[in-house]
């Protein structure tokens, strides 16, 4: 498989900026989720009066901060990546991604100058009810900060409210409602967050189990968890539903990105679900061979899901790129005939400006604007290029549903057995709990794989892949900082588990 | 004033009395100077940035990037009907 590898400067970039997702995205959703746990314990402890829940709200705290203290700006490294290896890609996205993220950088600062600050240090020194609003406003700020960014990733999947400026070479907002409320950002804000919140109650329920194993802090551990599995149940039932959402979505807009999810090679009406399967990786687009070495499906559940109505036709990847008369699917020939009049005229408007043909130039850019929502194809050599690598995304998306399915059941388990006060005589269920906060985590790179692999070849869909995004820098430059953020990361992920063991090894009388 | 003060006296004896706050403090800065300081500063220069004067330069190298290298390709023919007379450039 390795000689198979295409280590271009493009794919080392790409695996570069996955890199650094990967590992933000460990620190994130447990800030996110575990911001409002806090808010949840907090609450208790002003609503009862309570000591043993302001106790717990302290301890947990302390884990916030670890995660957070550890986890803040490593996102802005993937800002650097931008503007060095994917030159032309932010340039040309840099009037669409200008605004949320400044706004989400000003909002970080103020929220964390403010109200962090009195979450941590104003115990004791301001009113309870003040120092309860201070712990809300951090979660509920840290969720919309994450809100912009996840605005800016869903326009690159579905990009709307805006026009191409052939003169700056860039896409300019002319809409941002329709940008922050395009469906793809909204289902991608609500999936996201609501994962988030699952994964810190199972980070919660973990640590609680450990505890429970170990006999100590029992109390607090119960107390711990019987929140924290009701907070995950809650989001569970979200994940779903938002998870349906956004596989509806990408049905409509990026129906080869579902396609890859399902192995779905042959469109079918109705479609069945693979429920699981094992995929043969010999198969190629339009060869004929079957897909699937071994397959359990649900027959028709596919058309359900993608379109909400039972029978209908779901496309294939075979009828994405080859086209599909009969069903009205255009294939991807005729969209990379489209896209290469696209690239052309606009080489044709720049001469013609350069030239001082004003008659020339407005040919030009009346043949791209007809041509322009196909711009992207224009750069891919061979029709096959539209497609993601498919058994990646294939088996992603089913890890992440089946670990996904798991975890409400552990927190049901959890749940019941609090609630009955047995909780402690569960060894089998405290074992499994011990692993929970992993298995969370295993999903939630797994979506994070599904959602951008799946889109490849695209930086932005349908507009500019991949390959004429990047920068053009030699694969020896992106090597050496690829390995240089291999050991960054790995440091600071040593770092925050040595802490956060200690942390916990302490227990909370040492907060 | 006197409530000035005070936000005064929440931030310093909020860090005066840090305990584990201390180490992520450490961390933090640490980290940061390693990110400004050595990875922004010497590995990811802005390309666009350091290459070119000004913004009109920039423009003109991106659509330069995402149209001369496709340009050698097959010419497309006016199978959509969207294409217009008078593209004569190449």
């Amino acid at each position: 498989m390795l000689e198979q590898m295409d280590l271009t400067m493009v794919n080392w970039a790409r695996a570069q900026f996955a890199l650094t997702a990967m590992y933000h995205w460990l620190f994130v959703p447990l800030t996110l989720g575990l911001s409002f746990l806090l808010a949840f314990y907090e609450t208790l402890y002003v609503k009862t009066g309570n000591e043993e829940w302001k106790r717990i709200t302290k301890f947990w705290m302390g884990l916030f901060a670890i995660n957070f203290a550890i986890g803040v700006a490593t996102g802005i490294i993937l800002e650097f990546e931008f503007g060095t290896n994917w030159s032309n890609y932010s340039w040309m996205v840099g009037d669409i991604f200008g605004a949320p993220l400044a706004i989400e950088g000003i909002f970080a600062f103020f929220l964390e100058a403010t109200f962090f600050a009195v979450m941590f240090f104003g115990w004791d020194r301001v009113s309870k009810k003040f120092h309860l609003f201070s712990t809300w406003m951090v979660a509920v700020g840290s969720n919309l900060s994450a809100l912009w960014i996840l605005v800016a990733n869903g326009w690159m999947q579905h990009p709307v409210g805006m026009r191409f400026n052939p003169d700056a070479a860039r896409f300019e907002m002319q809409d941002i409602g329709a940008v922050i409320f395009s469906p793809v950002a909204v289902s991608k804000f609500a999936h996201a967050t609501s994962s988030g919140f699952l994964l810190a109650s199972l980070f919660v329920i973990t640590i609680s189990s450990w505890y429970l194993l170990k006999g100590r802090h029992q109390e607090m551990a119960k107390k711990s968890i019987l929140v924290a599995a009701v907070f995950g149940l809650f989001s569970s039932a979200f994940v779903g539903f938002t998870g349906d959402e956004a596989a509806y979505t990408n049905a409509q807009l990026q129906p080869m990105k579902l396609a890859a999810f399902e192995g779905l090679y042959d469109g079918a009406a109705p479609a069945g679900l693979v429920a699981m399967g094992v995929m043969n990786h010999s198969k190629q687009p339009g060869d004929g061979q079957d897909p699937f070495l071994f397959e359990v499906k649900v027959p028709g559940l596919l058309s359900l899901l993608a379109n909400r109505t039972p029978g209908s036709f779901v496309p294939g990847i075979n009828d994405l790129i080859y086209g599909n008369e009969s069903h009205g699917v255009m294939g991807v020939q005729e969209k990379m005939a489209r896209g290469k009049i696209a690239v052309a005229q606009l080489a044709n408007y720049k001469a013609a400006k350069k030239a001082g043909d004003p008659v020339g130039a407005q040919a030009a850019l009346t043949a791209f604007n007809a041509n322009q929502d196909y711009l992207g194809f224009g750069y891919l050599n061979r029709p096959e290029e539209a497609a993601p690598p498919v058994p990646l995304v294939f088996y992603s998306f089913h890890i992440m549903v089946a670990v996904g399915t798991l975890l409400p059941l552990i927190c049901l388990l959890f749940l019941y057995f609090t609630y009955k006060d047995t909780i402690d005589r569960q060894k089998w269920l405290l074992g499994l709990g011990l692993t929970s906060v992993f298995l969370a985590h295993l999903a939630e790179q797994a979506g994070w794989v599904v959602a951008e692999v799946g889109r490849q070849p695209w930086a932005i869909q349908n507009l500019l892949p991949v390959t004429v995004a990047r920068s053009n820098l030699t694969t020896a430059t992106v090597q050496t900082t690829f390995f240089m953020f291999l050991v960054l990361f790995t440091t600071l992920l040593i770092a925050e588990i040595g802490i956060m063991v200690k942390q916990i090894n302490h227990g909370p009388e040492e907060n | 004033m006197p409530r000035l003060q005070k936000i005064i006296a929440l931030y310093r004896d909020g860090f005066r009395h840090m305990v584990l706050g201390r180490t992520l403090w450490k961390i933090v800065i640490i980290k940061l100077i390693i990110m400004f300081g050595v990875l922004k500063l010497f590995f990811f220069p802005d390309f666009l940035q350091t290459n070119f004067a000004n913004d009109q330069e920039r423009a003109d190298h991106v659509l330069d990037s995402i149209t001369k290298p496709y340009l050698e390709q097959p010419r497309p023919t006016p199978a959509t009907g969207a294409f217009v007379a008078g593209s004569s450039h190449f």
